[in-house]
């Protein structure tokens, strides 16, 4: 093998050039305005972080996320991996497959129009209204977007709706590779469908269950434009994403800005271990 | 009689299979019959009233997406949502295929450490970068440009795409490279006639992931772009009629399906790649 020196360097250039400007620098340079002030001049110690974690409007953000994180990911990951379980079993799998992956194909600002004709106070436009009344001809319609009781629920649903056809994509997959003889010999011994289910293919495709919660716990930190189409965080619908927003584009305040930023990093850099520790192991495996 | 009580027994798999599709499909469909009535039907009327009598083609109108093409300048933010990403998924894609290539198949000191601190910012979140990054483009004068949203798009994707494609370029048969360069092949020729050729499939599910990414994006957009109509995307564009329609609510269903009219397009034409690219996407931060 021929070696040219400044070859590899040449190669790699243009990617460590843009890395560095667009994700290296800006990261670390984040961290340090975290520490200074809105126009990043003053030194203020921890005072951004003092409001991250105290002001209401973070603490508001912080108690939606972590229901985003417990209601999206378990009915994303445990609604994918029972429709991949059911389809599985009928003719017409690719079809239903292709209809539920379908809201992965548009824009969180489509969803966001679609749902708000589900959510529309009028049951002559809103769907949910128009089965509620006519259910209950007493009840009265529920302003499901703008209930602050209501709202978060209803941006979860739009969010589930979003991403369980990817769950039950990837989950589909690895059902599908659970070895046949297996569940035939379980059969044999006179284990029923839900058992099979609970004690065979869940057990094998626990590794695929795992990527799959990881990969919706970091959607779910940074989850942004769902919220500021269908609400802009009123109605105590806020999250940490769109509170940064806010901040930095909208009150400028760069300190608090990036304040944010370090805590959202700091959520995910877990999550991030268990990704890389995955990806070690697969290129040892190769 | 088999078949019959093997129906039977089937039966409620069935009701519940095409139940939740149909639950699937409902939101949008309803969207998409709205967006072929008249404002007054809309607003007087659920769309499902206008199943009733399909067939009537007098119900019927294109009246809003004209509208919001002609006086609410979707047709422009279509343009701007297409000059945006069509560099923004070919140049992420081609200089990370120069890099992946280096890191597949040249020894140099620190690749590995290198490519470890790729696979790392992978999930960084892009949150981590949005203030110096704006802050930089405010001083270059850029904010609001094309430029601006090229550059910084560039950069967000390519940690994805080096890693993606750096996985397939390793994966390839070492024998076919080192023969080619016994030959007399240079790195480039071999990078040229074999390692881009091979890897096609790679190739086109990661630009149809890129494209989607960012033609679905709208907070990189609202962030280095502003409010400015005239560069505005249509995630952006659609996102504010959300907001300033007011009376006019009607148009919004005929906007919100010229924006999701392309990814549908890709969906439906190239379901296997689009599929592989969006499963590879699940590392992506």
């Amino acid at each position: 093998m021929r070696r040219v020196r400044y070859l590899p360097w040449l190669y790699t250039a243009p990617a460590l050039f843009f890395l560095a400007l667009f994700l290296v620098y800006p990261s670390l340079d984040t961290f340090r305005r975290s520490f200074y002030g809105p126009n990043s001049e003053t030194f203020v110690g921890a005072v951004n972080y003092r409001y991250a974690f105290t002001a209401q409007e973070m603490l508001v953000a912080f108690r939606n996320n972590a229901l985003w994180l417990v209601l999206f990911t378990t009915f994303t990951v445990a609604g994918g991996l029972v429709i991949a379980v059911l389809v599985d079993k009928v003719k017409y799998e690719p079809l239903a497959k292709s209809l539920i992956f379908l809201p992965q194909a548009i824009s969180f600002v489509g969803a966001g129009v679609i749902w708000r004709f589900v959510y529309d106070y009028n049951p002559d436009v809103g769907l949910l209204n128009a089965i509620l009344t006519a259910l209950f001809p007493n009840a009265d319609p529920v302003g499901w977007l703008v209930n602050s009781n209501m709202a978060t629920y209803a941006l979860i649903v739009t969010g589930i709706w979003m991403w369980t056809g990817f769950a039950m994509t990837i989950l589909s997959a690895a059902v599908k590779d659970v070895p046949e003889e297996i569940t035939e010999a379980a059969r044999m011994d006179g284990a029923n469908a839900w058992q099979i289910f609970w004690r065979i293919t869940v057990p094998i495709i626990s590794s695929t269950i795992a990527v799959v919660t990881t990969t919706m716990i970091i959607n779910v930190l940074k989850v942004f434009d769902l919220v500021y189409v269908m609400t802009a965080g009123r109605y105590d619908t806020n999250v940490i994403a769109n509170q940064m927003y806010k901040e930095l584009y909208i009150n400028q305040r760069n300190g608090r800005a990036s304040a944010i930023a370090v805590i959202l990093l700091a959520l995910i850099v877990p999550v991030m271990m268990v990704n890389i520790r995955r990806f070690q192991i697969q290129e040892a495996r190769r | 009689m088999r078949r019959l009580s093997r129906f039977l027994s089937r039966f409620p798999l069935h009701v519940v299979v095409v139940t939740i599709t149909l639950i699937w499909t409902t939101p949008s469909l309803g969207v998409f019959i709205n967006s072929f009535r008249s404002p007054q039907a809309m607003k007087t009327s659920g769309w499902w009233t206008a199943l009733v009598n399909p067939f009537d083609f007098t119900r019927w109108t294109i009246e809003n997406y004209a509208t919001v093409l002609a006086t609410e300048g979707l047709a422009r933010s279509f343009r701007n949502s297409l000059f945006i990403t069509i560099p923004a998924t070919l140049f992420p894609i081609l200089i990370a295929a120069f890099a992946a290539y280096a890191f597949a198949w040249m020894e140099f000191p620190g690749r590995q450490v290198i490519f470890s601190v790729v696979v790392g910012l992978l999930v960084v979140p892009l949150q981590m970068t949005f203030v110096p990054v704006f802050a930089m483009f405010n001083r270059l004068g850029i904010t609001g440009t094309f430029i601006a949203i090229w550059a910084a798009h560039i950069g967000y994707g390519l940690p994805f795409s080096i890693y993606l494609l750096r996985n397939f370029f390793g994966s390839l048969h070492r024998e076919v490279f080192e023969s080619a360069w016994l030959d007399g092949a240079s790195y480039f020729d071999a990078f040229r006639y074999l390692a881009l050729p091979l890897s096609v499939p790679s190739l086109a599910s990661l630009a149809i992931f890129q494209f989607l990414w960012v033609w679905n994006d709208l907070l990189v957009a609202l962030i280095y772009l502003g409010g400015t109509p005239s560069v505005a995307p249509l995630t952006v564009r659609v996102a504010n009629l959300v907001n300033s329609l007011g009376a006019d609510w009607h148009l919004l269903p005929a906007a919100a399906f010229i924006s999701m009219i392309l990814p549908i397009i890709v969906f439906f034409s190239m379901q296997r790649y689009f599929v592989r690219g969006i499963m590879a996407g699940s590392v992506k931060g």
